[in-house]
């Protein structure tokens, strides 16, 4: 079947099969931050933001997407001040998470969340092995502008 | 200093966190056939007879490959130096299955798809044996799991098949019972540790291709390419120089990535059919059929006087190697060494036990290697015999454990493999980690716990712990630097960024030593053909062995210039000096800019490329050191532990990045909480592995963690480059030892099995 989606502002359409999953469509368009870190919905590695919101693209069909509108880290606007905020903690090891945590701090941003504890909450499907987290968070609280 | 000790952003932050194709995955050609692997569902049994014919006729499939296609050499997967201290008892495909997930056949078609219907169509008749799963059962089982001749060790390692002992190993100092018989108090335990995961995002991923010369080139998330293309050239009888292995981007590694993994169905696909192959590798394979921590049984017994003078360390350890024998005697032997010299003024120590063969995933390399197991079992022991004696067990570590300037017999008797290298202590600054750490968390108020309501109570515990850096005589790396035109260098090396910054880190080196910003230095890491030898990342190496080498290929690079400058500036070079921008005439006036002098080397006068290398061997291997103290909160009516407070207080020598040792130490201390807490393994009765996702297995998120305090001691070590030592490992091992230590505090229940689960508590406790 042929779906068409909007991604990062490009349309594209692409023959997918049925059971074809968002993200190998999305790395099959070339969109490589998107990437798997497991096969069971659990690390958040693979989030990209769906009609604006953030979900795990490796537990969605790809049919699904029809129609609809994608970001992934390199069509986010935002992306980059963060990354900066994350390289200047040293937050980013081998960066296969990033992505994905980028994409939802920054949807945490845009809903106005500014306490860490909770952004701690809302991330705590974003998995990741190398930092220990600390790291991040020191970067998280200076983009969301957490307040003591 | 002007580039090392400052928070330099690491040299690939944007790439990879903004999305650039940088991985494996990402890199592979686009036309390469899907690999995938027909996997053993049983755990022990010999492959009768194997029919592929109807797999082979599903549209899309090019290859599929059995034992009887590929060489039959044993070879061992841990990626060490040669000749490996592993015995060599793996082959690309075997008749024989030895856990469930061992390869059974390689099969690579067009299409995903493709593949996968060809995988369930392969008919497979195996002869069923009964498996060895119990690694305490292991020794003289009635099964044999290498009953092949062809297995081998490369020298003696204590390898003996045909009773499942991989390797084993022993040593004394002094008479254990003599000196038993003098102490006055006297500690016996049993101590178990678990076969953690790695976990490293990226899953394993290998890809290949035939270049335009007919040489196999493999792409690979690999931490040691040169030990790859080794291995891989001895696993097909193709020679080295035909081999080439490239290390892109890596996501994660852990030690699980110091092996061959993929790397050989890929090039058995590329050389057979002549096309490109990739084998990403699925969670769950990473799960069931690539490294895991090697299991340990530690039996230590403690003697001491009645004032707390250590007088005996006796420990006893039994390691299981699962199917293969990869890294079984060396995290063995690291187990001892970079555990008994922290206390080094006792009289008697013995070190000694097995490595065993079992039906279960393979065990190798894994941050700690060893340490971390014995840490716990060693660590946990002293803290029962500080309650024997009625001493702070703070007060008891600080009586006997090692100072600057001392050393141990350990250090030349136990290597990696070997023997190892004397060395006396110059850098050990554990008594400030000590200091430091009781007030960061609190020690004096908090000791031993506070009730904090009818049900829950905290309690605060601590572990000291070492490691090394590099394995000394062994570990070797080496690096060249070539000026390019415009004044900015290439800096080429074999250590391998496993994403900890190692190559920011070599670049600050090298810039500090030429003066010059780290901008100028364009690192390029990690390709047989084009970076210089070296052993690869792993045992704590990167920033001490490679990081020498950068240093010496810098100071040469140095004298290059000057050396060309002078020419260029007609002085005599001992009146010429570098700046880091211009080569200036001592006491006069004339000068050019290094710019001027490249350009003009290139194109005009003198001409010449610039290039210096040098290989670094280290001759000893200092440890850091670390101080550990966990705060948690048990709830004793559910036996629920809560991690309020981890400190770190570590000795590294100078950091040379302090923002991406930091994050090494934290990263490290939350890996080992996991292990302390929540990482268990577990297997059904056939020995199929159960936590074989992220849904099973259970590592820390960020809402397990608690706050993690880090903080660094300044101390200098002199062999290091630039006063450092090693930072990758050591954050790992004190937290098994230190949560336990706190729990027993907390609630007088003292938990000898990791990981340390709500349940175990709970039954101790009543
Ligand atoms: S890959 Fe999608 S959540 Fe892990
Ligand atoms: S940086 Fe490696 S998994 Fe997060």
């Amino acid at each position: 079947m042929r779906i068409k989606l909007k991604v990062n502002n490009k349309t594209e359409e692409i023959d997918i099969e049925p059971h074809e999953i968002l993200l190998d469509v999305l790395r099959k368009l070339g969109y490589y931050s998107v990437r798997r870190g497991c096969d069971t919905g659990m690390c958040g590695i693979c989030t990209v933001l769906f009609d604006g919101k953030p979900i795990p693209s490796c537990s969605v069909f790809a049919a699904r997407a029809d129609g609809h509108e994608i970001t992934t880290v390199e069509g986010l606007e935002d992306a980059k001040a963060f990354a900066k905020l994350l390289s200047e903690e040293g937050a980013d090891q081998c960066g296969y998470c990033s992505p994905g945590l980028i994409l939802n701090t920054v949807y945490l941003k845009k809903i106005g969340v500014k306490d860490l504890n909770k952004a701690k909450i809302k991330l705590i499907g974003n998995l990741c092995r190398c930092t220990g987290y600390e790291s991040q968070h020191r970067a998280i609280t200076k983009f969301l502008g957490v307040t003591k | 200093m002007k580039e090392v000790t400052k928070n330099i952003i690491k040299k690939d932050a944007f790439g990879l966190m903004l999305g650039k194709p940088v991985y494996t995955n990402d890199l592979a050609p686009k036309d390469s056939l899907i690999v995938k692997i027909l996997r053993s569902p049983h755990a022990f049994a010999k492959i009768k007879h194997i029919d592929i014919s109807e797999a082979e006729k599903i549209e899309g499939i090019e290859c599929i490959l059995t034992y009887k296609d590929v060489p039959k050499n044993p070879i061992t997967r841990a990626g060490q130096g040669h000749p490996e201290p592993s015995p060599h008892d793996w082959y690309i495909l075997d008749e024989y299955v030895r856990y469930v997930g061992d390869e059974v056949a390689i099969v690579a078609g067009k299409n995903e798809n493709a593949v996968t219907k060809a995988l369930k169509k392969i008919k497979v008749e195996y002869e069923i044996f009964e498996p060895v799963l119990d690694f305490e059962k292991a020794e003289e089982h009635s099964s044999i799991i290498h009953p092949e001749k062809e297995a081998h060790s490369m020298f003696e390692i204590g390898f003996n098949a045909p009773k499942n002992i991989a390797a084993s190993y022993e040593m004394q100092i002094g008479d254990i019972e003599e000196e038993l018989k003098k102490c006055e108090v006297v500690v016996k335990e049993r101590f178990y540790t678990q076969a953690q995961a790695h976990v490293a995002f990226e899953p394993h991923s290998a890809t290949s291709y035939i270049d335009m010369h007919g040489r196999l080139v493999i792409i690979s998330s690999t931490q040691v390419p040169f030990h790859v293309r080794r291995i891989i050239s001895e696993a097909f009888d193709i020679p080295i120089r035909n081999i080439r292995v490239i290390k892109p981007r890596i996501g994660g590694g852990f030690g699980g990535k110091q092996a061959v993994h993929g790397e050989p169905f890929v090039a058995a696909v590329t050389l057979k059919t002549g096309k490109p192959a990739k084998l990403i590798y699925t969670r769950q394979e990473v799960f069931e059929s690539t490294y895991r921590r090697h299991c340990m049984r530690f039996d230590v017994t403690l003697g001491a006087t009645k004032d707390g003078k250590l007088k005996v360390i006796d420990m006893e350890g039994l390691s299981d190697t699962g199917a293969y024998g990869e890294h079984a005697l060396t995290t063995f032997m690291v187990a001892g060494s970079k555990t008994l010299p922290l206390y080094n003024k006792v009289n008697a120590v013995r070190f000694k036990g097995k490595v065993v063969y079992t039906n279960t995933v393979p065990a190798g390399a894994y941050r700690g290697y060893g340490a971390i197991q014995a840490n716990f079992a060693l660590e946990s022991a002293l803290d029962i015999l500080s309650q024997k004696l009625g001493i702070d067990p703070v007060e008891l570590r600080k009586k006997n454990m090692m100072n600057e300037g001392e050393t141990s017999p350990i250090f030349k008797i136990m290597g990696e493999g070997r023997e190892g290298a004397e060395m006396i202590i110059k850098s050990c600054k554990l008594n400030e980690c000590i200091e430091e750490g009781m007030k960061l968390i609190g020690w004096k108020e908090k000791y031993p716990r506070i009730k904090v309501s009818e049900t829950k109570v905290r309690g605060v515990g601590m572990a000291i712990a070492m490691q090394g850096s590099g394995i000394a005589n062994i570990d070797m790396a080496s690096a060249i630097l070539k000026l390019n035109d415009d004044g900015s260098f290439n800096l080429l090396i074999g250590a391998t960024d496993l994403g900890t910054g190692s190559d920011t880190i070599l670049a600050q080196m090298a810039a500090e030593i030429l003066n010059v910003s780290t901008e100028n230095i364009i690192v390029y890491s990690s390709d047989t053909d084009l970076t210089p030898f070296d052993t690869g990342a792993y045992a704590s190496s990167t920033t001490y062995v490679s990081g020498h080498a950068v240093q010496l290929a810098a100071e040469k690079m140095k004298k290059l210039i000057i050396k060309e400058g002078a020419k260029k500036l007609e002085i005599p070079e001992e009146k010429a000096d570098f700046d880091g921008e211009f080569i200036y005439e001592k006491d006069g006036n004339k000068r050019v800019s290094l710019k001027e002098l490249a350009t003009v080397l290139y194109y005009t006068e003198n001409q010449k490329q610039l290039v210096a290398d040098a290989s670094y061997v280290g001759k000893e291997s200092p440890p850091p050191y670390m101080a550990g103290f966990a705060e948690v909160e048990v709830d004793i009516e559910t036996g629920k532990v809560k991690l309020i407070n981890y400190v770190g207080v570590v000795d590294c020598g100078v950091t040379i990045n302090p923002n991406l040792a930091k994050v090494q130490i934290e990263g490290g201390i939350v890996q080992g909480i996991g292990m302390a807490l929540f990482e268990d393994v577990k297997y059904t009765q056939n020995g199929k592995l159960l936590t074989n996702n992220l849904m099973n297995y259970k590592i820390p998120s960020r809402m397990d963690i608690g706050n993690i305090i880090v903080k660094f001691v300044e101390s200098y070590e002199p062999s290091g480059p630039f006063g450092a030592k090693s930072v990758g490992e050591i954050g790992i091992d004190t937290p098994p030892a230190a949560i336990a230590n706190a729990i027993y505090n907390a609630v007088g229940v003292r938990i000898t099995q990791l990981p340390i689960t709500p349940e175990k508590i709970l039954n101790a406790i009543k």
